[in-house]
C-alpha cells in the first residue's frame, strides 16, 4: 500500500478536522441552555408580499405565539376560530392515539415496523389546516398528521400498516409509507429527500398549466444533507414556483444530532437566505405558531409570490422507529427537558385559559379518541395482519409494475402459481 | 479462533485493519458514536478516535465523493452506505468517478476504497431496504464487486477489499448478519454459533478477491450462487436428496470462471440462483459464460432461479425470493431428459 501523499510529521501548521458533537450523550444531563433565542410574541411579521431581501432575520429568530402561561401573543397570533382550535387539538390527540396503538401492534408482531411522531404532532396538524383540496403534500414518513387532519380514514391507514387484505397499497409498501392522492398526500419513498425536488416540480407544473394548486415539501433536518434538498432550493428559487419547503428539525437523525447536517450554519432556515427564498424559523411545538407561519407561506404561494422555506424547530421524543433505541445515543431524559414543551399540552393549556376547554373535557376527549381508535384497530385486524388472518393474494405482487403486464411478467406470475 | 456472527466478523475486520493500516478511515451515517444501524462499526470511534471513524451528514453522494478525494490523497476510506437501496444518490460518484479515476488519468490518480452496504431482503424491509443491486455494480468497469455468505469469508474478504488497490463494492446480505437462513419463514433462524463458518480466526487473514469456493461437492448438477442464496441452495440440495455441487462465488467481479466451468463440465447441468430480479441480473452473465465454455458438456439447458421482475414487495417477500422449494423444483427440471 502506498504511503499517504503528503508528509505527516506533526508540525505547528498541522491541519485538523472538526467533527461536531452533540450537547449530551447517555449519562450526561440534558443541556438545552441558550437554545431559545426569542420570547413568544417577539418576532416581527412582515407583510405577505414583502420582498425576501430584508427579512433575513426571520431565519434566525424563533417565531413563537404561545407563551409559557398559554397566552397567545404577538404579531403572528393567528386568526383561528374556537371550533378550528378545538379541531386542531382533536387532530393531534388522534395522531398520538393512533401512534400508540400502531406501536403496540408492531410490538405484538401484527406488523413489521412503525414510526411515531410523538412530540411533533403540531407541525403536520397545524400546517394541513392551511392546505386546500387539490394542493399536494410531498411528505416524509413522520407526517401522519397531514393525513389525519385531511380526514383520511384511520381504518385505511391501519390496513396499510398491517399490510392486510384491505391494504390500499396491496402489501407492496413498508408500513407508514402511505399514499393518498385524494387527500393531497403523495406516495412516500423510503429514500430520504427525493420528494423535496418533486414537490417543486409539481408546483412548477401547476404554474405552467395556470392552475391554482400549491405544493408543500417535507424533509427532516438530517435529510437536508441530501442533494435533492439542494436541487429543490435551486429550482424553487430560479422559477419562483408556488411551493412551501418544510424542514422538520426534530434534533435527531437516528443517532446523529442535527449539528452534523447543519455544520456551522446558524439554522436550517438560513439555507433559504442564500437562494433568496424567504425563510421562517418557527416553534414546531406551538400549534398557533406553526399555523401562522404556514398560513403566511401558503398565502404567498397562492398569490404567486413564490416559495417559502420553513424550519419547524421541534424534538423527536420517541425512538426514531421500532428498530431504534435512543437510550444508546442521547441523554435519557432529554425529551423531558425539551424547553418548548409538548404541543398537545401547550394547546390544551391555551384553550383552557381561553375558557373553551377544561381538564374534564380533555380527559373525556382522550378516552373517546382512544376507544374510537381501538375500535377501528379491531375492525382493521378483522381484515388480517401481516402475519395472520385473510391474506392478500401474492398475485398483487405482479400488478402495477407496468401499466399493462408484459409477457415476461405474465409468465413469471404463472410460474409462481398466482 | 472465535465464533462470530457476520456483524462481529465485519467489525473485527475493521478493527484489525485500523490497527495495521494508519491510513484507513471509516465513516458513514450513524457509523461513529452509534456504530452503525447494524452495529458493524461499534466501538471503533471509541478506540481509534473521531478522525478515523466518524458520522457523516445524510449524503451518500457526499460520503462516496469525499472518499474518492481522500483516496486520491492517500487515505484508505472504508465507507458504509446504510442500505444498498440508498447508494443511488452516490451512483455517479461510484460509477463515473471512483471506478474510472485510474483509467482516465492513465494511472496518475486512483481511488482505492471500500464501499460497504447491506443488501437483500428477508427482514420485512419493504422496497427501500431490500434490494439486490449487484449487477448494477458488476456492469461497471473499474469496480470490484464482492458478496460474502458467512462470517469467515466476510472478515477475510473485507480485509482483502480494504487492501485492494481498486474501489471495491462490498455487499453484505443482511439476512445473514445474525445467522444463516435457508429461505423458509416458518423455520427459526439458525444462529451462526452452531455453524462451522462462524469460526473466525483472530487477527489478520485474507480471503482473496476473485476466488470462488465449493460449498458442497456433488455430481448430478452444479448450482452457482452467492450470498444468502448459498444457504437456500444447500437447503434445497439436502431436502431434495439431489447430489448437487454448490459453488459460492464470493466475488462477482473478478469472477472465478474456472471454478464454474470445471464444475459444470463435470456435472453437465447447471442451475443459477440469485435473489435479485431476473432480467439483466448477474445470472445472465453467468449463463453466457457457461454457454461459451461448457456448451458441449451441457446435458440440459442452464436454468435460473431468481427474484421475480417486480419491485421488492413488503408483504410477499417470502414468495418473491427463491426458497429451497423453488430451487429444488428447478434442479429436478435440470435433471430431466
Ligand atoms: C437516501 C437514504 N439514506 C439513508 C436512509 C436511512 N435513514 C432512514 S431515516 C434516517 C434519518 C433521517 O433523519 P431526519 O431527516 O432528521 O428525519 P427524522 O427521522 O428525524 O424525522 C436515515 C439515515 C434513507 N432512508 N434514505
Amino acid at each position: 500500500m502506498p504511503p499517504a501523499a503528503a508528509a505527516e510529521q506533526p508540525s505547528s501548521d498541522a491541519l485538523s478536522l472538526r467533527v461536531p458533537e452533540p450537547h449530551g450523550r447517555p449519562g450526561d444531563a440534558p443541556a438545552f441552555a441558550g437554545l431559545l433565542n426569542s420570547r413568544a410574541g417577539n418576532v416581527r411579521r412582515p407583510p405577505v408580499d414583502a420582498p425576501a431581501r430584508g427579512m433575513e432575520d426571520l431565519a434566525a429568530s424563533l417565531i413563537r405565539v404561545l407563551d409559557d402561561d398559554g397566552q397567545a401573543v404577538g404579531p403572528w397570533c393567528p386568526d383561528l376560530s374556537d371550533p378550528e382550535l378545538l379541531a386542531g387539538l382533536g387532530d393531534m390527540l388522534k395522531v398520538r392515539a393512533f401512534d400508540s396503538r400502531m406501536l403496540m401492534a408492531q410490538r405484538q408482531g401484527k406488523t413489521s415496523f412503525y414510526m411515531q411522531c410523538t412530540g411533533e404532532e403540531a407541525v403536520a396538524c397545524a400546517f394541513q389546516r392551511t392546505m386546500r383540496p387539490g394542493d399536494m403534500n410531498f411528505p416524509t414518513y413522520r407526517q401522519q398528521g397531514l393525513l389525519i387532519t385531511a380526514g383520511y380514514p384511520l381504518l385505511d391507514m391501519m390496513c396499510q400498516v398491517l399490510s392486510n387484505s384491505r391494504d390500499p397499497l396491496k402489501g407492496r409498501q413498508l408500513p407508514v409509507m402511505y399514499s393518498a392522492r385524494t387527500h393531497g398526500f403523495f406516495s412516500i419513498s423510503g429514500n430520504l429527500g427525493t420528494q423535496f425536488i418533486q414537490a417543486v416540480g409539481w408546483s412548477m407544473a401547476s404554474a405552467i398549466k395556470g392552475g391554482t394548486a400549491i405544493a408543500a415539501a417535507w424533509v427532516g433536518d438530517g435529510s437536508t444533507a441530501e442533494s435533492d434538498f439542494h436541487s429543490a432550493l435551486v429550482f424553487a428559487s430560479t422559477y419562483r414556483s408556488p411551493v412551501v419547503l418544510n424542514i422538520v428539525n426534530n434534533q435527531w437523525a437516528i443517532s446523529t444530532f442535527q449539528g452534523i447536517a447543519r455544520g456551522d450554519g446558524p439554522t436550517f432556515a438560513a439555507r433559504g437566505v442564500g437562494f433568496g427564498i424567504p425563510a421562517l424559523l418557527v416553534d414546531g411545538n406551538d400549534f398557533l405558531a406553526v399555523y401562522a407561519a404556514a398560513a403566511w407561506a401558503t398565502e404567498r404561494a397562492r398569490r404567486n409570490l413564490g416559495p417559502t422555506l420553513i424550519e419547524h424547530f421541534t424534538y423527536r421524543s420517541a425512538a426514531h422507529s421500532t428498530s431504534d433505541d435512543p437510550a444508546v445515543y442521547r441523554p435519557k431524559a432529554e425529551h423531558e427537558a425539551w424547553p418548548l414543551g409538548d404541543p398537545i399540552e401547550r394547546l390544551k393549556t391555551h384553550l383552557i385559559l381561553k375558557g373553551i376547554w377544561s381538564e374534564a373535557q380533555h380527559t373525556q376527549a382522550v378516552d373517546e379518541i382512544e376507544s374510537e381508535v381501538l375500535g377501528l384497530q379491531k375492525q382493521a385486524e378483522s381484515f388480517g395482519t401481516l402475519r395472520d388472518g385473510p391474506p392478500l393474494s401474492p398475485r398483487e405482487m405482479f400488478l402495477d409494475v407496468y401499466h399493462e403486464m408484459p409477457p415476461h411478467l405474465q409468465r413469471q406470475r404463472q410460474q409462481a402459481g398466482f | 479462533m472465535t465464533s462470530r456472527t457476520m456483524i462481529e466478523a465485519i467489525r473485527d475486520a475493521h478493527d484489525v485493519m485500523m490497527e495495521r493500516e494508519p491510513n484507513l478511515v471509516v465513516f458513514g451515517e450513524d457509523v461513529g458514536f452509534f456504530g452503525g444501524v447494524f452495529r458493524c462499526t461499534k466501538g471503533l470511534q471509541k478506540k481509534f478516535g473521531s478522525h478515523r471513524c466518524f458520522d457523516t451528514p445524510i449524503s451518500e453522494n457526499g460520503i462516496v465523493g469525499a472518499a474518492v478525494g481522500m483516496a486520491a490523497y492517500g487515505l484508505r476510506p472504508c465507507v458504509e452506505i446504510q442500505f444498498s437501496d440508498y447508494m443511488y444518490p452516490a451512483f455517479d460518484q461510484i460509477v463515473s468517478e471512483a471506478a474510472r479515476l485510474r483509467y482516465r488519468s492513465a494511472g496518475d490518480f486512483s481511488a482505492p476504497m471500500t464501499i460497504r452496504m447491506p443488501v437483500g431482503g428477508g427482514i420485512y424491509g419493504g422496497q427501500t431496504h431490500s434490494q439486490s443491486p449487484e449487477s448494477l455494480f458488476a456492469h461497471v468497469c473499474g469496480l470490484k464487486t464482492v458478496m460474502p455468505s458467512n462470517p469467515y469469508d466476510s472478515k477475510g474478504l473485507l480485509i482483502a477489499a480494504i487492501e485492494d488497490e481498486d474501489p471495491v463494492v462490498f455487499l453484505e446480505p443482511k439476512r445473514l448478519y445474525n445467522g444463516p437462513f435457508d429461505g423458509h419463514h416458518d423455520r427459526p433462524v439458525v444462529p451462526w454459533s452452531s455453524h462451522a463458518l462462524s469460526e473466525v480466526p483472530d487477527g489478520y487473514y485474507r480471503v482473496p478477491l476473485g476466488k470462488a469456493t465449493v460449498r458442497r461437492e456433488g455430481g448430478a448438477v452444479t448450482i452457482v450462487t452467492y450470498g444468502t442464496m448459498v444457504h437456500v441452495a444447500l437447503a434445497a440440495t439436502q431436502e431434495s436428496g439431489i447430489d448437487a455441487e454448490v459453488i459460492d462465488l464470493r466475488s462477482l467481479v473478478p469472477l472465478d470462471e474456472e471454478a464454474i466451468i470445471e464444475s459444470v463440465r463435470k456435472t453437465g447441468r447447471c442451475v443459477i440462483v440469485h435473489e435479485a430480479t431476473r432480467i439483466c441480473g448477474f445470472g445472465a452473465e453467468l449463463s453466457a459464460v457457461i454457454q461459451e465454455s461448457c456448451f458441449y458438456h451441457l446435458k440440459t439447458p442452464i436454468r435460473r432461479v431468481t427474484g421475480w421482475d417486480t419491485p421488492y414487495p413488503h408483504a410477499f417477500e417470502w414468495q418473491y425470493f427463491p426458497g429451497p422449494g423453488r430451487v429444488a423444483d428447478e434442479i429436478r427440471l435440470a435433471l430431466e431428459d
